[in-house]
This record gives C-alpha cells, structure tokens and sequence, in this order.
C-alpha cells in the first residue's frame, strides 16, 4: 500500500467527491473545447433555440394576452427547444460521436465511472441551456413585461430535471444511431411525440382529455414547473401564492421523475460504449 | 512487499455466446518482469487480456491484480494500472496537447503533460489536431496515455502495430526504461523479435489456451535445430541424394527433408550432429552449398506451434 500523500484532514467522503469532480471537470472542458470547433453544434446549441422561439411566437403570437403570462409562454417554449435540441439531440450525437471514435472505449480503461463520462459530455449542453434561460429571462422582461419569479426553486427542478431527463434519453437512443448523420431520424420520434404534448402552443388552463393525458408525457412536467415558478400559474390556470405552488408542483415533478427512471433504465439496456458496425 | 505475483491468472475462461475464446489461461506476471504474450490473430490474446484489465469479467476462473480483482474491485486497481488497447479513439479536434491534459486531468496522480509528450516523442506535435496526427504519432500517443498516470502495471496490446522500425525502437527504449523502474508490463505483440527484445518470458497462447511458457531459450529449446544445405560433387553439380543416403545424427528430430536439391536435417545436438554431417560430406567427397546451422527461434517455435495444431478456430478473429 501507498501511504496517503496528504494528512488525512478530509473525510475519505469529501476526498472522493472532490476527485469524481476533478475527472468531470476535465472531460467537460474537453467536451467545451470540441462544442465550440464544431460549427454544426455550436449553431444548434446557441442559435437555433433563438430562431425557432422567435418562429413559435410569430406563429402563435402573443396577442392581447396578459403580458406576465406572455412573456412565460416565450420562457417555455425556450426552455423546452433547449431541451430537444440543446441537449437531447446534440447529446444523442455527442455520443454516437464518442462512441465511434472510440473515444469511450477509451475512457473506460481510466479511471471515470460511466456516469461522470455520461455527465461530463452533458455538462457543455447544461450550461449552454441555464445560460440561454438566463438570456432568455432577461431578453422578455425588457421587450415584452417582467415575468416575476414566483418560486425560482421549483424553476432550477424543472430545468435541471428536464435536463438530466433529456441527457438519459440522448444516451438511450445514442444506442439506435450508427452514425451521427442517423440521430436526425433516431432523435425524430421523441421529438414528434413528445412537443405537441408539451403544452408551450397555449397558456394553462385549457381542458379537455387529451390536455390532462398530456400532462404525464415527458416534457409536460418542466412547462408546468416553469409556468409554476415564474408565473406561478397552475395547470388549471390560477395564479397560487408562494407556499401553494409548492403542492401543485407534486405531480409533475412525479412525473418528471418517474420519466428520468424510465431513462435511466433505457440507458442501461440500449446505450452503446463500443461502435456498432 | 511479498514476491506474490503483480498478475496473476487461474484457470481463466471467458465466454461469447457458445464459443470460447479463453478457455482455462494459468499465467503469472511477476513485479518489474515484462511477459510477452503471443498468438496468432483468433488466438485469443486480446479476450484475455481484457480480463486482466478489468474491461470484462471472467466467466470462470480467478484474475488478480495487485491482489485484487480488477473488474470488481477495479477503482483499486485502477489508478495503479495503465492500458494501451489495442483499438481505442481520439476526438480529432482536439489537439495532443489537450488530449494528454484531459487525460491527465482525470488520473490520481499524473505526471507532467509535456514529460511524457517529450518520452514519446510528440513534443514538437502537441499544438497539432489529432486528426492530423500520423499513424504511428497516434499510436504514441496511445503510449503517452497509458504511461501518463504513472502506472505499476502496464497492459500494452500490439504497442508498435503501424510504426516505422525508428518509433518502434524507441517504444522499446521507453519500455526499458519502464521495467528498469520497477514497472510490470503485460505485452502482446505480432512481432516476434519485439518479443525477443523485451521480455522475460514469453506464453504462446493457441484457441484460447496458453500451449507454451517461459523464457525465450526455454521455448525455442524445446524445438530441434537445423542443418540446411545443397550438395555438390567436387565439381560443383547437383548430387541428388536419398534419405537413406544421410548420415545417421545423434540427436535426430524427426525424418530428413530432401527438396529440390537441398536437405533439410533437424537435431537436438546441434554441435555433435553438425560435425558428423561435416565428416559424412568430407568421407564423400561433397560441397556443402548454402551451409545453415542454427538454433531453433522463436519465429520457428511460434511456427511450428502453428501449423502443427488444428487450425483455429475463425469465430475467434472477430471476437478477439
């Protein structure tokens, strides 16, 4: 045995995380550098989430609707292109990249764990997303009404969670891509099934069966947390105070949930380390 | 510290749907030792190299590495171990010198970036994109990785696969210099004299078995010498010769081979049997043409093993 270098001031616990730390750090920083060599990437991640709110808000316009909840329907809409394309579809092609450079491979044989390789390749998409809110946040209180912050906690759940959500499930369908040209169409079905129920093409408190069905696809449950903790309107459309959003916040949270579980567990079947050929 | 092996392999087996491509490796590493292991393509070198380096677990049998199981037990082993796959990527947009800092930045206890560019000669390319690295600077590169977190045990797959004879002098420098520190280094390679330059022993491995262990001498001892040569009267013609015509050899292996007009004797007392050759050709008044007297090497050793068992099986070539 190696006598420890350091006096053993720190707990093993706080040893350990500080390396798990260090080692995704490093990839991530890898990972920045080669986001911002890729234009393709780079343009997705930063331009086209702008484009497509500035389309979705032409298409649907904001009318005379009431300013506040206006200017968080634009938040949604953003937060939710992040989430398909900032971080699903540029992570499902990170890491079919990773995969087929065996660059994986080779990450396997030091000593990261499969989860911090897993994080590392998201953390670039997660910064570029909160970033974007931020942005976003700030670009609609100046043009269109200070949305508020109703309960920023349950706004950091929505997008955290939403991203780690996203991340699993870029991982997951990593798994069907051959290429990195093939996750246009793998990412595809995901996209297709999961926007229109997303609830960002109207303000809550709209009815009907398939409005509530909706409510439990995957990304229904980051637009209700994110009307919930800027506007904080509910699902049925009333405007709660502080402690009560907390309990409206219950369900899709559970949903938000149970959804990264199902993911986690699609990323342990389907997610490739080596090339398929 | 004890002589307990550094890796140490028992009854290894390893499994890919019905065929198996390790089948029952018994093989010790020692500390500060270099074990060549050889085999042709199939032979399942890499599937078991792939157990002593934790990438997979054994179907049955014990694997240790520094006194652990290194796929369960692998963040013990593994800040300790370095591993050169045989196959393994880069992002090409990096440059060498961020690749190593990655890298670098996710070991325990690295050493300097630009030391061990400069050990493998990637110093003047550190600023280049990888992708614009050469074959052979790739495969440094490779090296400079698995040497960067300053291993005790280093696991090398086919190292010098693609360098131009200069690199690859100078990879076997590296390691020298390597295993003169003390560090133990599991070494498979196509290359027989990179075998015979390095390591201390060497274990011939065969559809999924080890058939043949030990030092180089050792291996090549158990093959017969051989006398070669084309006879001539004294006028320099072709004599044609049958079997029963030879002289009778004291350490005889196995029956002469007379082929277009030359002859082919093999013997396990090369010294004796040269000189009784040499006197039956003087008795008759033969030339010895194109005379060859030479222990056996380990490239006919390896051959011989070769040709001499089934062939292997070709499922294992796309499993290894």
């Amino acid at each position: 045995m190696t006598a420890p270098t350091a006096p053993a001031t720190t707990a093993p616990g706080a040893r350990a995380a500080s390396d798990r730390l260090r080692r995704v750090a490093a990839l991530a920083r890898a990972e920045t550098t080669l986001l911002v060599r890729n234009r393709t990437a780079l343009f997705n991640a930063l331009l086209l989430p702008l484009v497509m709110v500035g389309f979705f808000t032409l298409v649907g316009g904001l009318g005379d609707a009431d300013p506040v909840v206006a200017a968080t329907s634009v938040l949604t809409s953003l937060v939710s292109v992040c989430l398909l394309f900032v971080v699903y579809y540029n992570l499902t092609t990170t890491y079919v990249a990773r995969r087929e450079d065996r660059v994986l491979q080779r990450l396997l044989t030091g000593e990261c764990t499969r989860p911090e390789i897993l994080a590392a390749a998201a953390l670039p998409a997660l910064l570029v997303t909160l970033a974007q809110v931020v942005v976003g946040y700030a670009a609609v209180s100046l043009l269109v009404e200070p949305p508020g912050m109703a309960n920023p906690v349950l706004l950091v759940v929505g997008v955290c969670g939403g991203a780690l959500l996203f991340a699993l499930a870029g991982a997951a369908t990593s798994g069907f891509s051959r290429t990195v040209e093939s996750t246009q169409l793998t990412t595809l079905p995901v996209v297709l099934v999961v926007l229109p129920f997303a609830g960002i093409f109207g303000a809550p408190g709209q009815s009907g069966a398939l409005w509530e069905v909706a409510r439990f696809t995957p990304l229904r449950p980051v637009v209700e947390l994110v009307w919930l903790g800027v506007a904080g309107i509910d699902a049925d459309g009333r405007t709660l105070p502080f402690a009560e959003t907390f309990a409206a916040a219950a369900l899709p949270v559970g949903v938000l949930a149970a959804w990264t579980v199902l993911a986690v567990l699609g990323t342990r079947r389907w997610m490739r380390w080596e090339p398929r050929r | 510290m004890s002589s307990r092996p550094i890796v140490s392999v028992r009854g290894a087996r390893r499994r890919y749907g019905a065929f198996e491509a390790v089948r029952g490796v018994d093989l010790d590493v020692s500390r500060g030792e270099l074990v060549a292991l050889l085999g042709t393509n199939g032979a399942g070198k890499t599937s078991l190299v792939e157990l002593v380096e934790g990438l997979a677990p054994a179907d049955a049998g014990e694997v240790r590495v520094l006194g652990h199981d290194p796929y369960r037990e692998r963040h013990r082993v593994v800040p300790r171990v370095g591993i050169m796959l045989q196959q393994a990527g880069f992002s090409s947009d990096l440059t060498t010198a961020e690749t190593a800092r990655m890298w670098a930045g996710t070991l325990s206890r690295p050493r300097p970036v630009a030391d061990v560019l400069d050990a493998v000669g990637l110093a003047h390319r550190a600023g280049v994109r990888v992708g614009s690295l050469s074959g052979g600077e790739r495969r440094r590169l490779d090296l400079a990785l698995a040497v960067l977190g300053n291993p005790e045990v280093l696991f090398l797959d086919e190292p010098t696969t693609g360098l131009d004879p200069e690199s690859r002098q100078a990879t076997w420098r590296l390691v020298r210099g390597l295993l003169a520190d003390g560090v133990t280094v599991l070494l498979t390679t196509h290359y027989l004299e990179e075998a015979e330059a390095l390591a201390d022993r060497i274990a011939i491995m065969q559809a999924g078995r080890v058939v043949r262990e030990g030092t180089v001498a050792e291996v090549t001892a158990s093959e017969p010498a051989r006398i070669e040569f084309a006879p001539r009267d004294a006028a320099g013609r072709a004599v044609a010769l049958a079997p029963d015509d030879l002289p009778r050899l004291a350490g005889r292996a196995g029956p002469a081979v007379v082929e277009r007009g030359r002859v082919l004797l093999r013997t396990r007392d090369l010294q004796d049997d040269l000189e009784i050759v040499l006197r039956w050709a003087r008795g008759r008044d033969l030339r010895l043409h194109e005379l060859e007297a030479r222990s056996a090497s380990l490239e006919q050793a390896f051959l011989a093993l070769a040709t001499d068992r089934s062939p292997v099986d070709d499922r294992a070539e796309a499993a290894a």
